[in-house]
């Protein structure tokens, strides 16, 4: 496929011939740009976009609270990028996949994850579909095709190919959109994701959130290029830059994209440019790396005023609703943090199954031998001599019961 | 019953696989028209199309972080590594994703459909980049299967199992063999059990361990140490993780000495990981030291390679070391 045009001096190209513009709809206070033209929206989906992005930002807020007072070990907010996030989500057929890297739990506000199912998964407890594995903000939904989040930067990118290239083999008409930063875009499972989707003519959404920080490193750190977007040339990719903090602009760019993929069998790269607002986690402080007044500025743009200016506008939205919904979100955070709190650890026998389908003979005989030895020092491991001892069991029960009467 | 050699052995397990399933995907490096650089996958595209079995772009993370997204998918990908050599930019898609994709999730996905079939060993003088022997890095991660298969049948019976284990399997093949190892196959469909070892000669005075392509060493030494009057019990372990602990202890209980042998170095090899759970459950009935004899700790190298490896002699010194003891 390769093409050559002769030329007979030495000439280098550096890619500046080209730019790539950004893709906006929506202007702060609400209204259109000239000429721009909203995406076909109903009421009420666009009451759901509105209401998952504020639920994200409310759940954020307070279990970056709640991780500040000790409560939960771990957190990291969406903050900043919940058009992003949800715009790309309201864009997809419910039944597509979706496989984010970890600050996207707007994806699953979206899609109807309940905050109970947020909080059981926060405080690692028995409910926790993930059995208390793993680290706080690493969620999955089966049923909500939101594949189950893990550490390892851009790992999730060439699984995506393969996720999409096995649906179009299905004939099922899905596509998958796998979501990273574009501190992520550095990794080699970028490159490796986005050549293989193309080869093999995959229906994949690589969608980008460049928010201008992969945790102190600036983005003039990770790249020299003008951002992630034009690596698609050299994989011949389509590909689009969009507004990220501008809903409108993000989910008719990712209906086309969905177009695209389903309909083409190719892959599409979305950069959607916004900025993180907060912290990278609870474990990182930006006042080191970064000014008050840059995210002063960026405080100006927060995506979610943007939609509720434009909601106002349309008649579909009105002070008292607001202050409604941030009260009914705010009081079900903290009931909801408080019931899964209070719900026991997984039980120890979790610790060896789905290693493998079946717990293997040599797995069985250290969970029995663990279980021996906890049994001989049962207040040494509380929570793992729950599910053995009746008695560790209804002392911690006893001490819920009474932490709950003091509260 | 057909005589096949192993490359034949495999391309038919890949066959009736594909045949009986449609959601058996072959990929890798030149798997596609031209069937490999081995030829394990010959005639594939042509029966199966290029949808089925095709090349990848030159990327090893790539075609295992596809594979795990196909996997997870519920397709049934078989993803060949041209060297095993050559699987370790791939190592972390192996490690932090293959192996603990079922149990990060709490088992709302799992990869267990993937295989990852991969070219292993020396003795063809393909010096640092085109012998080693990876599986003791592999055996370190729980939620892997490693399986070594010594010859044709074992390669079909293994291959087809590990293709339908409800778990990610990383096949070695020992190259070494390819065409050098022939045998009896049956043309019909059959497993062989993974995580089971096999017995291969019994014997009373020392047990004698290994798989892949050392057990053609092996076979060698102990016809030497026979003929010395050593009765030796010969154990195939066919897969490194999990690995048959019980059938392990139950021989070194009966011959009180063993000896295990792997091409790979010695220091953090996997005879070290059978060696202390052979002491700790054989401890009152060993009557020697257990004798590792493996690769040294150096890289694979070229021309001393006769050398370096842990040939015939070198395991028949070890036997007669041991029943001396």
């Amino acid at each position: 496929m390769t093409t050559t045009q002769e030329i007979h001096s030495p000439t280098f190209l550096t890619g500046d011939e080209l730019t790539i513009p950004t893709f906006r709809l929506l202007k702060q206070d609400g209204t259109l740009y000239d000429g721009g033209e909203a995406p076909e929206l109903s009421r009420e989906q666009a009451l759901k976009i509105y209401h998952s992005m504020v639920a994200t930002r409310v759940l954020d807020e307070r279990m970056m609270a709640a991780q500040r007072q000790g409560r939960l070990s771990f957190y990291m907010q969406c903050t900043g990028e919940e058009a992003a996030v949800i715009g790309a989500t309201a864009a997809l057929d419910d039944a597509d996949m979706i496989m984010a890297q970890y600050r996207e739990q707007g994806a699953l506000v979206y899609r109807g994850f309940s905050y109970d199912e947020f909080m059981n998964q926060l405080f690692g407890n028995e409910l926790d579909y993930g059995k208390g594995r793993q680290m706080p903000i690493h969620y999955g939904s089966r049923k909500l095709h939101y594949m189950t989040i893990s550490s390892p930067l851009a790992t999730q990118i060439p699984q995506a190919a393969g996720y999409a290239y096995g649906q179009k083999l299905a004939g099922d008409e899905l596509c998958t959109l796998c979501f990273f930063g574009e501190g992520a875009a550095s990794e080699g499972d970028f490159h490796a994701a986005l050549n293989m989707a193309a080869v093999h003519e995959a229906p994949v959404i690589f969608f980008c959130r460049n928010n201008g920080y992969a945790i102190s490193t600036p983005s003039i750190e990770q790249f020299a290029a003008d951002g992630v977007a034009p690596r698609a040339y050299g994989y011949r990719m389509h590909v689009i830059r969009v507004d990220g903090n501008d809903i409108l602009a993000v989910l008719a760019a990712t209906r086309e994209a969905r177009r695209i993929a389903v309909e083409q069998n190719k892959p599409v790269l979305i950069e959607a440019m916004s900025y993180r607002l907060a912290a990278h986690s609870s474990s990182d402080d930006p006042s080191g790396y970064r000014s008050k007044k840059e995210e002063e500025a960026w405080r100006e743009k927060d995506p979610i005023l943007r939609m509720q200016h434009w909601l106002v506008g349309q008649g579909w939205w009105n002070d008292d609703e607001e202050k409604a919904l941030q009260e009914s979100l705010r009081r079900e955070v903290l009931e909801t943090m408080k019931r899964a709190e209070k719900r026991p650890p997984p039980p120890l026998d979790s610790l060896v199954s789905d290693v493998y389908a079946d717990v293997t003979p040599a797995l069985q005989r250290q969970l029995d031998q663990l279980k021996r030895h906890i049994r001989q020092y049962p207040e040494s491991y509380p929570k793992g001599a729950r599910s053995l001892d009746p008695d560790v069991k209804a002392r911690d029960d006893a001490s819920d019961a009474q932490a709950q009467e003091g509260e | 019953m057909p005589t096949m050699n192993m490359l034949q052995a495999i391309n038919n397990a890949l066959d009736i696989a594909m045949a009986e399933d449609d959601k058996v995907l072959c990929f890798g490096e030149d798997v596609g028209i031209f069937g490999g650089v081995f030829r394990a996958t010959s005639h594939l595209q042509e029966k199966y199309g290029r949808s089925r079995c095709f090349n990848t772009p030159l990327v090893e993370q790539g075609i295992i972080g596809f594979a795990n997204g196909l996997a997870a998918q519920g397709s049934v990908p078989v993803a060949e590594i041209q060297f095993a050599d050559y699987i370790f930019p791939a190592f972390d898609q192996i490690v932090n994703e293959t192996a603990k994709f079922r149990y990060r999730s709490g088992d709302l996905f799992n990869v267990g459909g993937l295989t990852i079939r991969t070219p292993y060993g020396g003795g063809i003088s393909g010096g640092l980049y085109h012998s080693q022997s990876p599986e003791a890095y592999f055996a370190h991660t729980p939620g892997l299967k490693v399986v070594v298969p010594r010859n044709p049948y074992q390669a079909k019976g293994l291959l087809l199992a590990a293709i339908r284990d409800p778990d990610p399997v990383i096949f070695f093949e020992p190259k070494r063999l390819y065409r050098a190892s022939t045998g009896e196959v049956p043309e019909e469909d059959y497993q062989l059990p993974i995580g089971e070892a096999e017995v291969t000669r019994e014997g009373s005075d020392v047990t004698v361990l290994g798989w892949g392509a050392q057990m053609e060493v092996i076979e060698r030494a102990v016809e030497l140490a026979e003929k010395e009057g050593i009765s030796c019990e010969v154990i195939d372990l066919r897969s490194i993780l999990p690995w048959d602990q019980d059938s392990v202890v139950e021989s070194v209980l009966k011959t009180g000495r063993l000896v295990i042998t792997h091409e790979a170095p010695l220091t953090g090899g996997f005879a070290g990981e059978v060696a202390a759970t052979v002491q700790e459950r054989c401890f009152l009935y060993l009557e020697a030291p257990i004798a590792r004899v493996t690769g040294m700790d150096t890289p694979f190298p070229l021309t001393l390679e006769k050398e370096y490896l842990a040939d015939h002699l070198k395991v028949f010194e070890a036997i007669k070391a041991s029943v001396a003891f």
